[in-house]
């Protein structure tokens, strides 16, 4: 029972720390690559036990927002997003979830 | 039938095995020809599609040989969804991380939110190297339709 009672303190602890985090996933129009890496990047969110939002979002919509802690995109799409006071992170293989897994985990634990 | 949304995405005129295409631009009015075919837009969306490679470059090379090619919403877009083309010669799309394509995925979207059921298929499916492997080696489109 304890052991139950700690896991979940320090669960909702994890949660508490990134509580209203939010990450945008980035492409050209906002509705295809950006989608698949939104599902993908939530996917390894989930496993890392982190709590965020994550957005699929137009560049013209990214360069617009100031409230995102991270932009997930392309390599191909990085010059069109500086600036911006929020972490840019390139992914180069969308479904390499060890990549997005690797690149998420340096930035957010 | 273990991805519904995408047998309903695909239609079979919108799967081409073994094409020759000839470059990038090629490449993406063919997949556009093919959503045509299917009924799922009209011929101006592979304008619309190149004009977003002059405008964003190849950045939609999202994994090795794969391109998924699209445009926005537009009057362009009769219904959501998905064309297929493999090619027989793979071709150079100007991604240094993923080059050269051999699967290129034409993609319409009828708004903003009607497609994330077929997407979230389409990514389970793309995840398993297997299925992609069965995709590229298909010979024909009634042996990509299995897959779904």
């Amino acid at each position: 029972m304890q052991s139950i009672l700690n896991r979940f303190e320090s669960s909702s602890k994890l949660a508490c720390d990134n509580k209203g985090m939010k990450i945008i996933a980035v492409c050209g129009m906002g509705i295809g690559t950006s989608v698949l890496l939104k599902m993908n990047a939530e996917k390894v969110l989930r496993q890392l036990e982190l709590e965020a939002t994550v957005e699929a979002a137009s560049l013209e919509i990214a360069r617009a927002s100031r409230d995102a802690q991270i932009i997930l995109t392309t390599p191909d799409l990085v010059p069109q997003l500086q600036g911006l006071p929020s972490e840019v992170i390139a992914i180069e293989h969308f479904f390499d979830l060890e990549e997005i897994t690797e690149k998420l985990s340096k930035s957010l634990l | 039938m273990m991805f519904p949304a995408l047998a309903h995405a695909v239609a079979a005129e919108s799967i081409r095995v073994g094409a020759l295409a000839l470059d990038r631009e090629h490449a993406i009015e063919m997949a556009g020809d093919l959503l045509v075919a299917g009924g799922r837009a009209t011929p101006e969306y592979s304008q619309q599609m190149l004009d977003a490679l002059a405008e964003h470059g190849p950045y939609m090379v999202i994994a090795p040989g794969l391109a998924l090619v699209h445009g926005r919403p537009s009057e362009a877009v009769l219904e959501t969804g998905l064309s297929l083309l493999t090619l027989a010669q793979p071709v150079v799309f100007g991604n240094q991380a993923n080059d050269p394509v051999r699967l290129v995925i034409g993609l319409c979207a009828f708004d903003h939110s009607s497609h994330i059921e077929m997407m979230q298929e389409l990514a389970m499916f793309l995840m398993n190297d297997a299925n992609v492997n069965l995709l590229l080696n298909a010979v024909n489109s009634e042996q990509i339709r299995e897959l779904f």
